[in-house]
């Protein structure tokens, strides 16, 4: 309403001064143009601000953390409050608390499968939590560093029940939804050329959309990481209508994602994930993480939760940086039950995500 | 120097040349400092990647395409699309806008209204909603397994319509021959008889049979040669159909929805090309007996055209720029696939800048297609 008044006042203030410019004489507009093309030139010469990333996350006083977008069930949900929920929100927190003691200090950016890494090239964001694949074309030619996988997944492809389909090699001639610029894409060519089979690809950038092109048989078949079909069949409106065949089409290392240049960084975020790894392996848990901060004598444990101190020196963050992130987050298997597991809607076995000495690939470089 | 600035015309040079210096600086700063901060971040610059294997499959391609092609030819099977797309979405924008166009104008209530409802849809509803609407409509239709059969061999599934197709075995020499042959025995009836074709109704016929003697001839001459024709119906097999030719469902929802949008505008713009048409043509095609159809395809439409040619032209680069809405539905074209790229290779700039100049080159050669015929019709004193 008060613009309403106010864009006309603005209007005849910018046209009198437009006058006003006119009026003056053209010597000095020449002499106005010249330096401005000085100063451009000048401009141009000064080196730009060099700083790493972690000096501008402290700078900033947050982590900006993307995940998949607008919601990936178990790994970033928003609730109705706007609050962002899941397994890669908690890894975000996770790297929060190393950097500033403080689970909150993230802004959670939701990006797609195409937009996170052009953003994260380009220094809008500083990490990406969103399942992507470590690849070497994404290490040497993209120049991102994964410090830690923190989940060990597969690919699958999902079809109806009533397709009678009983593994993937029966799917000649099939046209499979496949989400672009992800390593499922092209994982899955490398699979049909492997075994001499025809597919035609169905590419669409929003999941949502390429769900619901599955669900009114505009394909034949699903394509994603294991994990996420399991999540995407759990929306589908008849969820036991669909099964997911037994072959895993790759191997997916899926970890937090930085830009190559900031070693402090990609320390800090390999040891969020590590120690997470390695309070569960020592037994710490949520709940008596603060009592054996105080009480346990396995120097492990206490290098671990800062009793004993040092180690959160080395990396430039608090020493109780062990207490911080079992207190606020849990560890690694409380996490992982938490959003993905028994305490959630998807029921995913551990599986490969078990500790490396109960049969998973779980292996994580000890604290010290 | 000051002298110079003081008088008139050399006042003006100056005041150019240090306006064009001052863009010049402006971008090479842009430019320089791109540069600078990509090599900062370690991305390559130059467009050698370009002929790194894509690894990536493409669901529909008017040129052959496999995925261990270069990225290369993968955006050009994307320009490609994109061409195709545009090209019949113009044409059919067309047609829809001159139908749209006469509707609006007419004295019949029940259709003026119509039109006017449609010129409301179309022009209001934002491109992308109706396309995902055109889209769900033929996602709506059933897969595959229960096509409908409209036609014996053209089937209409969600997958898209499918229709057969002419296959012909043996090399171009055969038909080429045959055309060649024909063509010289037609031209040896018509040029010694100039007198005899005098009358149009003559020419007119002769035109026709002309056209089937050439159709014979070629046919003759694949026969000749000893190619086969054969007819290649589709047939489901499995999964999809396998037989024939297809357009696809995103296609047709792609063209649908563009056609449907564009088309709203050019109703508009040939409704305002007719009644800026002065009534005393219309009056004069009525004194001279022409029915009302005939005195508006033979007096007002050409008068039309020529008129509306410059907005129009906007309009068709307005449809092609849209078809760029293709990400929502999986249509591969250019910036689809451009995207898809920019994933796989981290090279972002290089390939914005590539689809930009590709979309510029598009946009100049359509203003150019119009200009041309424009000059060319006025030429010709129409």
């Amino acid at each position: 309403m008060l613009l309403y008044f106010a864009i006309p006042t603005i209007e005849a203030q910018i046209t009198k001064w437009g006058l006003l410019m006119a009026k003056v004489n053209r010597q000095s507009i020449a002499r106005a143009a010249c330096l401005a093309l000085a100063s451009s030139v000048v401009a141009f010469a000064t080196p730009a601000f060099a700083g790493s990333t972690l000096d501008a996350i402290k700078q900033r006083g947050s982590l900006r953390c993307s995940i998949q977008g607008p919601s990936n069930p178990g790994f970033g949900v928003p609730d109705s409050q706007g609050n962002w929920k899941g397994f890669n929100v908690d890894m975000c927190r996770a790297v929060a608390i190393m950097i500033f003691g403080d689970p909150n200090k993230v802004q959670i950016v939701p990006l797609t499968t195409q937009t996170d890494i052009p953003a994260l090239q380009a220094g809008e964001i500083d990490m990406v939590a969103a399942n992507k694949t470590h690849t070497l074309t994404r290490d040497a030619q993209l120049k991102l560093n994964f410090p830690a996988v923190t989940f060990y997944d597969g690919q699958g492809i999902m079809v109806p029940r009533k397709s009678k389909i009983e593994n993937a090699k029966q799917l000649d001639g099939a046209t499979i939804c496949v989400q672009p610029g992800t390593s499922t894409e092209v994982f899955l060519v490398d699979f049909f050329k492997k075994n001499n089979l025809n597919f035609k690809p169905l590419v669409m950038e929003s999941r949502d959309e390429l769900r619901k092109a599955f669900a009114e048989n505009r394909c034949d078949a699903l394509t994603a990481d294991y994990t996420t079909l399991v999540a995407q069949r759990t929306l589908l409106p008849t969820p036991d209508d669909y099964v997911i065949l037994p072959e895993r089409l790759s191997k997916e290392p899926l970890g937090l994602t930085v830009r190559h240049g900031d070693e402090e960084l990609r320390d800090i975020v390999a040891w969020a994930v590590y120690s997470l790894v390695n309070a569960e392996e020592l037994g710490i848990t949520q709940a008596n993480a603060e009592q054996l901060a105080t009480s346990s004598t396995d120097p492990a444990v206490r290098r671990l939760l800062g009793t004993d101190k040092g180690l959160g020196q080395a990396l430039g963050v608090d020493d109780k940086y062990g207490l911080l992130l079992v207190k606020n987050l849990g560890n690694y298997g409380e996490i992982f039950e938490r959003n993905l597991g028994s305490g959630s809607a998807l029921k995913l076995d551990r599986g490969s995500n078990k500790l490396w000495n109960q049969g998973g690939l779980m292996y994580v470089p000890p604290a010290r | 120097m000051l002298d110079a600035l003081r008088r008139e015309e050399p006042r003006h040079l100056w005041g150019q040349a240090v306006v064009l210096l001052i863009v010049l600086a402006g971008l090479s700063w842009m430019g320089l400092n791109a540069v600078e901060n990509m090599e900062r971040r370690g991305l390559s610059l130059g467009f050698g990647f370009l002929f790194q294997r894509a690894g990536f499959a493409i669901s529909e391609h008017l040129i052959a395409f496999s995925p261990s092609d270069t990225f290369a030819r993968a955006l050009m099977v994307g320009a490609v699309n994109t061409v195709w797309v545009a090209f019949w979405g113009c044409l059919l924008t067309t047609i829809v806008g001159i139908v749209g166009g006469m509707a609006r104008v007419s004295s019949n209530p029940l259709v003026a209204r119509i039109a006017e409802l449609y010129v409301e849809v179309g022009r209001n509803v934002p491109v992308l909603l109706q396309l995902l609407f055109w889209y769900s409509v033929i996602r709506a239709l059933g897969g595959p397994g229960s096509a409908l059969e409209l036609v014996p061999g053209m089937f209409v599934s969600n997958r898209g319509l499918q229709f057969p197709t002419l296959d012909y075995t043996g090399g171009p020499t055969g038909p080429v021959l045959g055309l060649v042959i024909t063509g010289v025995i037609l031209a040896a009836v018509r040029i010694p008889f100039q007198r005899r074709f005098e009358s149009p109704a003559v020419r007119g016929r002769f035109r026709l049979a002309s056209v089937a003697t050439l159709c014979v001839g070629v046919l003759l001459g694949g026969w000749l040669a000893g190619g086969t024709l054969s007819l290649n119906v589709p047939a489901l097999r499995g999964f999809n159909f396998a037989g024939g030719s297809n357009i696809s469902a995103e296609f047709t929802a792609l063209l649908v929805g563009l056609t449907f949008y564009t088309g709203a505008f050019v109703t508009e713009i040939v409704r305002g090309g007719i009644q800026a048409v002065h009534a005393g043509q219309w009056e004069a095609g009525k004194s001279l007996g022409l029915s009302g159809y005939r005195t508006f395809s033979l007096i007002i439409l050409p008068q039309v055209m020529r008129m509306i040619l410059p907005p129009l032209t906007s309009q068709y680069i307005n449809l092609t720029k849209n078809s760029s809405i293709a990400v929502a539905i999986g249509y591969p074209d250019l910036i689809n696939i451009s995207n898809t790229s920019i994933n796989q290779t981290g090279q972002a700039v290089q390939i914005v800048v590539l689809f930009m100049a590709v979309y510029l080159a598009i946009s100049l050669t359509i203003s150019a297609l119009a200009n041309g015929y424009g000059l060319y019709v006025k030429r010709r004193g129409g």
